[in-house]
């Protein structure tokens, strides 16, 4: 089984944003690490390693200093390491990337391919669904648990208050939550193990059936209007309706004092 | 000449630093109060491979260098001085001196399983009545047929009882003195090997300081480590090594105090500014921070001269980083609690047992004092 797992080198919010005067990120003044979503998708890819027996390759698409993430997931485990990096990339924004991205594996043999739900510094969710449309595959997003059945992926996919649990037969895509595992620590001997393999360098060049105008600055359609710190989402409210028209009356209500209908 | 960590090295320490913070920091303050063992922590150092990064690949270890060890010494000590300790003896003063000395049997049998942190390791060479005069040694040990049989005491032995693997020296012929002295492998279970006191500490109290008890132990003929004779010689090679364990304890335990001393005094106030805007606080933790970084400096220099043959062979470099990183931690830590005021004396705040812990690196593997007679006759010799 042929597992590539996409990964991206965000700055580390924990300590909290920093903004530039142009409200983009200031990346500089922020410690660069493995996106936690991301992270947490390697580790389900390597899990499946050590069950079933699998290549599991990293694919990421950055600056040449996103090297650093891909050492480490080969220091975790990961079999070999794809760097997507051009100038002519550069500025994409969701829609180029997951061209790019989907240029890059049409290169690759998978089975399955694993992303994480959403990163940490633009938390749109977006890369992981689009990469599916690319390539054709189906997805299960939101992936909580997962296990193989022969040809078919068994998976939880989560929801606020419930889980679905889907069958979904190889080749697919699965966008993965923190919540997945813990991911494993690295190995000091895997690190210096790490820094001795190869990492391919993949270009413009290399991307496969990938059109000019879907690729970086010029691919990307999102213009930021504005950039904020994440604002974190309330509890909510639970309310239990008598039927249904009590609840309808209910939704209805509070959509109304919220002036949004 | 870079004084940059290479980016294996950094990602490493970054390693060290996520573990300690995660899994041995929760439990430090538990265990010092408990005066237990931390077992979960030497388990989940096993199963990362923490107990054999100074192995070779080819007995079971990470094949990493020195200073790759003694970073993830120093990152332990940050948080815990006893988890660091446990790594430090079991490294430096058990596999050591079987990785140099040991026939390729005894590798196999004894470092590989200590290398995958399947067996953990100790050293067993102060008695009584030898502790930095070495050479006193009054365990006697006898060769009858094929086997040895090992009688006498030892004392302060670090990861005793829980060891399952012990170097130790005996006389084998005290007419030649020191030369008379042999390093043997004793397996924890051995008939006639026992544990005695269990030593009541003021510091790293986490960590099991046993007394060795031999009474006619016999032990294979083979497990005579290194040539007859030779196990002062032994001691001294392992000691020196290990001084590089110990002076990153100290590195760790000074970088830590100061490191939990400045996020307090950003936020402590007193006459209505905090303790950092005071230019008396800010002179002290200038004072701390050259300190802690000079030692770091000649720790790394011993640890990367350690793995260079016959670089450190006259021991300067490792004595000095002992003896500078251990009165550096003394140093660093007592003012981390004057910083802390009557906080600072209080259990629940961790540079309490940080000083503490600090102590103990000025005295073991070595007094401050052994140090200096090291270095001193280097430069007078």
């Amino acid at each position: 089984m042929n597992i590539v797992v996409c990964i991206k080198q965000v700055p580390d919010t924990a300590g909290g944003v920093k903004f530039n005067p142009d409200g983009t990120l200031d990346r500089a003044a922020m410690l660069a690490i493995m996106n936690p979503d991301d992270k947490a998708g390697l580790e389900a890819a390597l899990r499946l390693k050590d069950e079933y027996g699998a290549k599991v390759t990293v694919v990421t698409m950055g600056l040449p200093k996103a090297d650093a993430i891909l050492r480490e997931a080969m220091a975790m485990g990961a079999d070999d390491a794809v760097l997507v990096t051009d100038r002519v990339l550069g500025g994409a924004d969701t829609w180029a990337t997951s061209q790019t991205l989907a240029g890059a594996l049409r290169a690759l043999d998978y089975d399955l391919v694993i992303t994480g739900r959403q990163a940490i510094d633009g938390d749109t969710a977006q890369v992981g669904p689009q990469l599916s449309v690319h390539l054709g595959l189906p997805i299960v997003s939101y992936t909580q648990k997962l296990r193989i059945e022969g040809d078919y992926v068994i998976a939880e996919r989560m929801f606020d208050d419930r889980h679905h649990v889907l069958k979904v037969k190889m080749p697919c895509l699965l966008t993965a939550l923190s919540e997945l595992n813990e991911p494993r620590y690295m190995t000091p001997g895997g690190i210096f193990e790490a820094f001795q393999k190869p990492v391919t360098i993949m270009g413009r060049k290399d991307l496969v059936d990938t059109l000019d105008s879907n690729i970086g600055k010029v691919g990307s359609p999102t213009q930021i209007a504005k950039a904020s710190d994440k604002v974190r989402k309330g509890a909510g409210t639970q309310y239990i309706p008598e039927d249904a028209t009590d609840a309808a009356e209910y939704i209805t209500a509070r959509l109304k004092e919220k002036f949004i209908i | 000449m870079d004084f940059a960590l290479s980016q294996e090295h950094a990602m490493a320490r970054d390693l060290f630093r996520s573990f300690a913070q995660n899994e041995v920091k929760p439990l430090a303050q538990e265990i010092d109060e408990e005066e237990r063992f931390p077992s979960e922590s030497v388990a989940k150092m096993a199963k990362l491979g923490f107990l054999g990064i100074a192995v070779p690949k080819q007995y079971g270890g990470q094949g990493c260098d020195y200073l790759t060890y003694t970073m993830c010494v120093e990152e332990l000590a940050k948080v815990c001085g006893t988890t660091a300790v446990v790594l430090s003896a079991h490294t430096s003063l058990c596999q050591m001196p079987i990785l140099h000395f040991g026939t390729e049997e005894q590798k196999q049998k004894y470092l590989v399983p200590l290398a995958k942190g399947e067996t953990l390791g100790a050293f067993g060479l102060t008695e009584p009545g030898a502790g930095t005069d070495a050479a006193g040694q009054q365990t006697k040990a006898v060769l009858d047929g094929d086997e040895w049989v090992l009688n006498g005491t030892k004392m302060f032995i670090t990861n005793g009882y829980y060891a399952d693997t012990y170097v130790i020296f005996a006389m084998t012929d005290k007419s030649l003195g020191r030369k008379g002295i042999s390093a043997f492998i004793v397996e924890k279970g051995t008939p006639g090997f026992t544990f005695g006191t269990k030593e009541k500490k003021m510091g790293i109290r986490g960590s099991a300081t046993y007394e060795l008890v031999f009474t006619d132990c016999r032990i294979p003929k083979e497990n005579l480590l290194g040539k007859l004779g030779e196990g002062y010689k032994i001691a001294m090679d392992t000691l020196d090594g290990g001084r590089i364990g110990i002076a990153a304890q100290a590195l760790g335990l000074a970088e830590g105090a100061l490191e939990v001393t400045c996020d307090y005094v950003k936020t402590r106030k007193q006459f209505g500014k905090t303790l950092g805007q005071f230019q008396n606080t800010q002179f002290q933790l200038a004072d701390m921070a050259t300190r802690c970084d000079a030692a770091q400096l000649l720790v790394y220099r011993a640890a990367i001269d350690h793995d260079i043959p016959k670089k450190n062979s006259d021991g300067m470099a490792s004595s000095m980083a002992k003896l500078y990183a251990a009165e550096t931690a003394m140093y660093v830590t007592t003012k981390a609690v004057q910083l802390h005021g009557g906080y600072g004396y209080i259990r629940d705040y961790d540079v309490e047992r940080m000083m503490r812990d600090a102590k103990i690196t000025e005295i073991y593997e070595g007094t401050s004092e052994v140090q200096r007679m090291v270095i001193a006759k280097n430069l007078l010799k």
